[in-house]
């Protein structure tokens, strides 16, 4: 597998399947584990940021799970390319604009991955459609001994996974589920769902993690203690804390069908005639827009475009995406012409 | 302290601003503050006045700093400031980063470490996953493995450029058979 051919399909988190998925879009673990012997990646020198990246890459080497990993150096690509990455979840922002020896391990249908110096020395990652938190974290685990059996992770009995940022410190893990909520933001029950998951332990954040917004109405909730709780007993929590939001927001678009229904399909059946026929169109408005088209092919409104079409626009209209399809860098302007062209396109051809 | 995002939308004709009622409102703000989400609609003028209040997302770098600073003060006077005996940060490093330098900082800082991991987590003892291969325990491949990864890392540190290829052609060798078993 090459960079280049990761665009050709959404990943694995995107098919639209698996539990709940027309709620919960998907659901992701990550571990934060550091190598004993060296400093933290952002106090290191390139030589042991290498030395990092050189023993943890060796160490994926020996896992069945990553036999046909794709590795990237992220010093020897684009920028572009990095973006890329960004944008498909696998690294994160800060590992794209940080110091040397960074490095992506991408295991089959992006599924599993490991981050490598980023702001820890190893972050390993596994995301996957739908509601299924559980699943995520045994798969992350399962990977975690592979790699323990043979890295010399730090670790003390009393603070657990010693971490660069002590926000991290113990399980090293955060699990979360992203999900797309239109109906409890239209009903104006947002806020009291946010409030309530923070006297929880847990957060909303944007699309894209930690430091982003939400926006076209996805929200990721995820844990942020990790001292003091086991990893199932916050994996348990989550897990019936996203388990109630899904049943809220199922309740919110049952009202919405039968007290506006008149609203509700106005609202649908503009997104969806604005995708298929605007020429100019930004980000930030095709992500407005694919929320309320995805809510349309959710309540059944909208049967000639399958769920799986509409995540695909999501990442495919991105800017990192969009320049790739087009296979060369465009300016803001001639972006937002190329991916109302894309929308339509695949719009056009139904599913 | 508030996460802000500004964005600007399709024009919502009818909409006045917030804040002076007069113009139309062109800048949309979604902003969350205490689990709290609202959304603000300015004008170009009055959000350009607000800007300074709107502007600057938060860290976690910064409320860490704030948190160490609250508790620390008493226990590390400036003039005393500790310092790893590992990697050489210090703890006013660690205030202005809100990233410790190695795994040994956390026990050269253990005392301040302590209270800050208390505000965080609300907790200080760790109940979770335990390593699976205890050092006792460990079997011989694994734990030449582990050993020559170790000397792998540090011939690369030290460039010595033959000693590694050597060495990764032995953890290659273990590998494969550690695959096989």
């Amino acid at each position: 597998m090459r960079l280049d051919d990761l665009i050709k399909s959404p990943g694995e988190w995107l098919q639209g399947s698996g539990p709940q998925s027309p709620i919960v879009i998907s659901s992701r673990c990550r571990l934060a584990r550091n190598l004993s012997d060296f400093p933290f990646s952002h106090w290191a020198d390139e030589s042991q940021r290498a030395a990092v990246a050189e023993g943890i890459t060796l160490a994926a080497h020996g896992v069945g799970q990553l036999a046909d990993a794709l590795e990237v150096d992220l010093d020897a690509i684009e920028e572009l390319d990095r973006l890329l990455l960004v944008e498909r979840h696998l690294i994160s922002p800060e590992q794209a604009d940080g110091p040397g020896g960074r490095r992506v391990i991408i295991g089959e249908r992006e599924m599993l991955s490991l981050m490598v110096n980023e702001e820890d020395h190893l972050r390993i990652q596994c995301l996957t459609s739908g509601f299924a938190v559980t699943d995520v974290w045994r798969l992350a685990n399962t990977l975690d001994d592979e790699l323990g059996a043979t890295l010399d992770f730090a670790y003390s009995s009393e603070w657990g996974y010693l971490t660069a940022c002590p926000t991290n410190v113990g399980t090293g893990m955060r699990a979360s589920a992203m999900l797309h909520l239109p109906a409890l933001v239209m009903s104006r029950q947002i806020n009291k769902v946010i409030q309530a998951i923070g006297k929880l332990g847990l957060v909303a954040r944007g699309l894209f993690g930690e430091g982003t917004q939400p926006s076209g109405n996805f929200f990721q909730i995820s844990n942020q203690i990790t001292l003091g709780q086991s990893e199932d007993a916050v994996i348990g929590g989550l897990e019936s804390v996203v388990r109630q939001i899904v049943g809220h927001e199922k309740t919110a678009r049952e009202m919405l069908l039968r007290q506006k229904q008149a609203q509700t399909e106005d609202r649908v059946f503009r997104a969806a005639g604005l995708l298929r026929h605007a020429r100019i169109i930004s980000s930030q408005e095709t992500i407005d827009l694919l929320s309320d088209l995805r809510l349309g092919v959710d309540l059944g409104l909208i049967e000639d475009v399958s769920p799986a079409a509409v995540n695909e626009l999501f990442i495919l209209t991105q800017p990192a995406h969009l320049q790739k399809l087009c296979g060369k860098p465009l300016e803001p302007a001639e972006r937002d012409i190329r991916r109302a062209d894309i929308i339509r396109q695949r719009l056009a051809d139904g599913r | 302290m508030p996460t802000v995002c500004r964005r600007e939308r399709r024009s919502r004709l009818m909409e006045l601003c917030q804040v002076c009622g007069k113009n139309p409102a062109t800048v949309h703000y979604t902003e969350i503050e205490n689990n709290q989400m609202t959304e603000m609609h300015l004008c170009e003028e009055c959000a350009r006045k607000q800007g300074g209040a709107l502007k600057a997302p938060f860290t976690w770098q910064e409320l860490l700093a704030g948190l160490a600073d609250l508790d620390l003060a008493p226990k590390a006077p400036p003039d005393t400031d500790e310092k790893c005996s590992q990697c050489g940060m210090t703890y006013s490093q660690f205030r202005e980063r809100a990233r410790l330098g190695c795994p040994h900082c956390y026990q050269s800082f253990h005392a301040g470490l302590e209270q800050l991991l208390g505000r965080i987590h609300g907790s200080t003892h760790h109940t979770g996953k335990v390593p699976s291969l205890p050092a006792g325990e460990v079997d011989d491949r694994r734990g030449e493995l582990r050993r020559l990864r170790s000397d792998l890392a540090r011939a690369v540190e030290e460039e010595a450029f033959e000693e590694a290829a050597r060495l990764r052609d032995r953890i290659r060798q273990l590998q494969a058979e550690e695959a096989q078993k």
